[in-house]
Formats: C-alpha cells, structure tokens, sequence
C-alpha cells in the first residue's frame, strides 16, 4: 500500500515538471509588461529599464527559465511585485483557508445530496423526486454571487443570525495557533470551543453557498447511479432472499452506487479548489483563488507560478486519494502503481 | 401423497403493468399447483410471463405491476395479500429463487461468504461466530471445492458455473420448502448446465423440496420435471404429467412447441418453427384465447371464455379444439 503510494507520487513527477513548463511559459505569453506595472504610470522609461533589470526580465526566456527553476529547488517561489510578500508565505496562509471552505462546502454538499439522491432513486416521480429535481435545477441555475449575496441579505442583514459576512474570523477573537491553518481544525487542536465556533459561524455561509452549487452534479449523480443499481440484478437477488429493505438499500445498491459519486465528488472537488474566487470575494474570504485573480490582472509572474504549481500537487494528491478509495469501494479495482 | 393439499397454489391469478404506452395484461387467469417435493416445469416462450409470475409471487415485482385477481397460498399464506414484512419472511426461508446470469446475479462488490451470511442472519437464529461455519457448510453442500478459501472470494474471481453454485447455496442456506430457479442454466456451458441441474435434483431429494422451474428449454425441463405446466401470452394453455405431456400435447401451442424443440435423433428439416409472434398484451381487447391468431384449428367457438384447467394431478387443457389426447400414443 504504501510503496504503490510511493510510486504513484514519483509518478506524478512528470506532470509536475510539466507543470512548471508551461507555466512559466504562459505566464511570459501573457499581455502586459510587470515591470511597467510595478513602477507605475509615472515612471520614467529609465526607471521601468531599472526595474526590468533588477526582475531580470531583460534576460532571454531560457537563461529567466534556468533562474526559476534554481530558486524554486531552494523552495523559493519568487515575490509577488504587488504584494511584496513571498509567494510561499502567501499560499501557506492562503490555501488552508480556502481548503478549509471547500471541504465545508463538500461536507455541507454531500450530506445533503446523497440522501436526497437516494430517496429520489428509491421512489422516482414522488415529491422527495420532484424536490431533487428541483433543488439541482436551482442548485445549478443561480450563479454563486447571487446566492452569496442573497444569504448573506437573510441571514446576516435582516436575521441578523450570522456574523458579518468579512473574512475568516471576527476581529474580536485572536486566531489559534497555526498548526494546519486551517482555523476550524487549529481552534479544536488548541481546545479553544469560543473560537471554534465563531469560526463555524463565519464559515457556514461562504461553504452553503459552494455547496449549493456543486450539490446539483453530486446529487443527480446519486440518484442516476442508485436508480441503475436498485434495478440491477443482484438487488433482485437479495430482494428475493428476503434481505430486510435498509440491508439492500445500503449494504447492497448505496455501496455499489458509490462509485461515480466518488468521481464526482473528486471532480467538483478540484473545480471548486481554484474557481470559488465570487464566493471569496463576496465573503471577503482571503484564499487562494482571489490571490490568483489579482496576480494575473496585475501580471505578477511569480504569484501566478506559484498557484498553478500548488494546484498541480493539489490534483496529483487528489486522485491519488480517489484511487485509493476506489480500492477500498470496489475490490474489482487493483491499484496498480 | 395427491391428497394433502398442494404446498404453492396459485387459482384464477391476474397481473397487469401500468406503463406509459398502455396497460399490459401480462397475466390473466392462471392456475398452479406445487407439492411438495414435487418438480415442476414451467414452460413458454419469452414473454410468456414465466418470470413475471415467480416474481409476483415473491413480491418482487416491478412497481408498475398490479395483481388484478386470484389467489396464491403457500401454506397458510395468502401471498396476494400478505404484507411486505410477511413477504419478507418468507422470501429466502420458505420460498427461495435463483436467477440466471449467476455472474451479474450476485453483489459484485461483497465477498460470497458474506452475501450468504447476510442471508443467514436475516432468517435464523444463528450466533454472529456460527454464521462463518454455516456459510461455509452452505457452500460445501453445494460441492464447492476448497469452501473456507472460496467463502472468502468475490464473484468476479469465480467462473459462471461455481457463481451459480454459490447462488444455490445462498438459496438454500435456510432449507426452503421451495425453491424457484429462474432459467438458472442459461448462459452456461453445456457441461455445467447438466451438473447444476444434477445439483439442484440432489439438493431436492435430500430436503424435500419441491423445485418450481422456469425454462424455454422443453428437453431440459422433460429430463428433470415431475409436471409441466406450459404457458403461452399470459395464459396457462396446458398442465400435465412429464410422461403424458410428450406422449400426447393436447394444446395446439404445446404440440408446436414440442416439435420445435431439437431431438438427437430428428433432423433439421423435421424442426418447425412456431408461425407468428406472442399478440401484444397492451391490447385492451386481447381474444378470450391468445394463442388464436397463430392456430390452425381456430374457429367461432374460441371468442367464448376458455374452459378452465381441471386440477392436478389430470393432464389439463385450456382449449376448445384440444388435439386427441391418445393421438401419439
């Protein structure tokens, strides 16, 4: 197990460099010029020359290439120009908030569509059908902005029931102590129960409102591979053998509806990952999808590498975790390195 | 042995499906008898409603189906009736059933062993530590070879003749008074088909069971049944004695269906395909006698409601013109 583990992540290592390729080449590809940008529009034809050297810009593509790839095996990701920061500062404090808010609005998704899903499966043109149905159509239809907004109109402005809808944690209270940076996990970690949940309370409408949009794929996945199983073969095997309805609804179908379910699952995952930048905005929340859109409008060359190189590991990571999970669901799979 | 009342009775039983394109009338009026320890043919062409009927007397139908009448008592249960936890009892202990395509028949995805435990725990009494014994006692009945080590195997790495042995063994785990096996032959090789019919004989003989079996293969079911029972459109057209049925087929549909089946010593030119096809049972005015459109010896008096079957254990046809019955003999 743990050796195909291995082998799969050295495996993984040419898509990686491949990553890094084309990056770095799309991001030269790019329109406009970094070193303008960064003196601003007062600057002297001199000055943005002077900073041309200094970012080594006036170098050739292959000779910038080589200075990438030697900071990057010291781990250095470069500098962002609009920032000042290091890049790796900014996706270490970054990518755990917007990991922490993806995995909430896969939680939230989950927990909600695969039941409907399965309830719609088991009784199809009933209401519980009618309301999947629905609840997919609108899940789908309205553009997370809008539902951003929309909750944080409700719950926040006229309920008042949710806290202000600006960032990862209300002011008032300190962040727990960085272990994974992700604030739910670390304020459980630290003991701090007040924390937690004033981090529960800032979170839960940015994760609804992802979670809404990526419950439509998941739950109509669900309920289109539970209505194959239940009137699959072997369900009228264990029908026939008098198997008590939940064994056959759960032991039986729901393992064997899994699996798209789990590639679904594995699919909005990434897609979710590096395209929630409406809902960080709305939510003012600082991740890594709104670090990247500011990057690329202000042609920050280094912020932009870094990101996509991040999510490549992130991917590799995720299949890799799809895999395995494959594995344990369906015996039929052999993990193969 | 005549005398005691049969083990599975089915009288006057009707079934329809509501569909989107109209009501199919999949069964009308049929009639069956089982005893126990007896082995009984069920016999048709497909969609004839063979299936249909084992699984409405499961209640395992599919949700569009509809019992329009008749009864169907196994023991003292009115299967018409009963409630689903009542059926659920009964299904896999008193009444087991096994299916074809045994491959795709089993959960693919849960060992073998734990599919026949799963049985075991929903039907007896068995401690959690006896289950594993009596899954692998279920397997070794079914002479599996190695049963601790196949116990353990999922029915992809099983061949289709050992799936449909598990199969059987899952059926039989809880000593059933009968069993309904579905085409369990089909889609095998020859060589097994003859040793899981052996099989399912055996297993028979030695508990008593009575075997309902379900086949389009009329030599097949002339080898192993005690009675056929012969269907045709939804309609029971003949029921009769293994022995008398072949000797002299009343039914006009019967004698056809004999003669299109291959014999050893016939040759090709002797077989003859059945003209026509079933009628389209989402007619809603179906003819009293289905089989009339593809008979020859049709006449006026068959738009009268056909006569119905005498009791087993008489050779019984529902047919104004029956063929002589001492025809061939």
């Amino acid at each position: 197990m743990i050796r195909i583990v291995a082998l799969r992540l050295v495996g993984a290592l040419p898509n990686l460099a491949g990553v890094v390729v084309v990056t770095f080449l799309l991001t030269r590809a790019l329109p406009g010029d970094p070193a303008a940008f960064f003196a601003g529009a007062a600057a002297s034809a001199e000055a943005v020359e002077q900073i041309r050297e200094k970012l080594g810009l006036n170098r050739n593509l292959v000779e910038q290439f080589g200075l990438y790839l030697r900071d990057l095996a010291r781990g250095d990701f470069g500098q962002s120009l609009s920032t000042g920061q290091p890049v790796l500062t900014e996706l270490v404090s970054r990518l755990p908030a917007s990991l922490e808010l993806t995995f909430c609005a896969l939680v939230f998704a989950t927990v909600v569509a695969l039941p409907l899903g399965v309830a719609a499966a088991r009784r199809p043109g009933s209401w519980i059908d009618h309301l999947c149905r629905l609840v997919t159509t609108a899940g789908v239809s309205l553009p997370t902005f809008f539902t951003g907004l929309l909750l944080a109109y409700v719950f926040y402005f006229l309920l008042g029931v949710a806290p202000s809808p600006l960032g990862r944690l209300d002011p008032v209270f300190t962040p727990p102590p960085p272990v994974t940076r992700m604030y739910l996990i670390d304020s459980l970690l630290a003991g701090e129960g007040t924390v937690f949940r004033a981090c529960l309370a800032q979170i839960a409408l940015p994760a609804v409102t992802m979670g809404l949009f990526v419950l439509a794929p998941l739950a109509r996945m669900t309920r289109a591979s539970m209505l194959g199983v239940l009137s699959s073969d072997f369900i009228r095997t264990a029908r026939a053998a008098g198997l008590a309805s939940p064994t056959v609804l759960y032991t039986y179908a729901f393992r064997n509806a899994l699996l798209p379910v789990v590639t679904t699952l594995g699919m909005v995952f990434s897609f979710l990952l590096g395209s929630n930048v409406l809902v960080e905005k709305v939510f003012a929340w600082p991740g890594i999808g709104s670090y990247a859109i500011e990057s690329l409008t202000a042609s920050d060359y280094a912020p932009i590498q870094g990101f996509v190189l991040a999510m490549g590991v992130l991917y590799v990571l995720l299949n890799l975790a799809i895999d395995l999970l494959y594995g344990l669901i369906d015996p039929r799979v052999r993990l193969e390195a | 042995m005549n005398d005691a009342p049969p083990l599975l009775s089915v009288e006057g039983f009707g079934l329809e499906f509501r569909t989107r394109s109209g009501t199919v009338h999949a069964l009308d009026g049929v009639d069956l008898a089982v005893r126990k320890g007896e082995t009984v043919g069920l016999v048709g062409e497909s969609g004839s409603g063979k299936s249909v009927l084992s699984f409405a007397l499961l209640g395992i139908s599919d949700r569009a189906a509809r019992v329009t009448g008749g009864r169907a008592a196994f023991g003292g249960l009115e299967l018409t009736r009963a409630s689903e936890a009542d059926l659920e009892a009964v299904r896999g202990r008193e009444i087991a059933m096994i299916f074809q395509n045994p491959r795709t028949a089993l959960n693919p995805i849960r060992r073998v062993g734990a599919q026949i435990e799963d049985v075991l725990r929903r039907h007896t009494t068995a401690r959690a530590a006896e289950l594993r014994e009596r899954a692998i006692a279920a397997l070794r009945e079914v002479n599996i070879p190695d049963p601790e080590r196949r116990h353990a195997a999922y029915p992809f790495e099983l061949s289709g003749g050992m799936c449909q042995r598990v199969m059987i063994a899952l059926a039989l785990a809880c000593r059933p008074a009968l069993l309904i096996a579905d085409e369990p032959t089909t889609g095998l090789d020859v060589t097994t088909q003859a040793a899981i019919m052996d099989l399912i004989a055996a297993r028979a003989r030695a508990t008593g069971m009575a075997t309902l079996f379900i086949t389009h293969d009329l030599a097949l079911a002339a080898e192993h049944c005690d009675r056929i029972v012969v269907m045709h459109a939804g309609h029971v057209v003949e029921a009769a004695p293994t022995a008398a049925l072949f000797a002299g087929p009343r039914h006009p549909y019967t004698a056809q269906l004999i003669r299109a089946t291959p014999a050893a010593e016939s040759t090709i030119d002797a077989l003859a395909a059945i003209p026509g096809n079933l009628p389209d049972l989402r007619r809603a005015d179906l003819p009293a006698c289905r089989f009339r459109a593809r008979c020859a010896r049709a006449s006026a008096r068959c738009d009268a409601p056909l006569p119905r079957l005498a009791p087993p254990p008489a050779h019984a046809v529902a047919c104004w013109h029956p063929l002589d019955e001492a025809r061939c003999a």
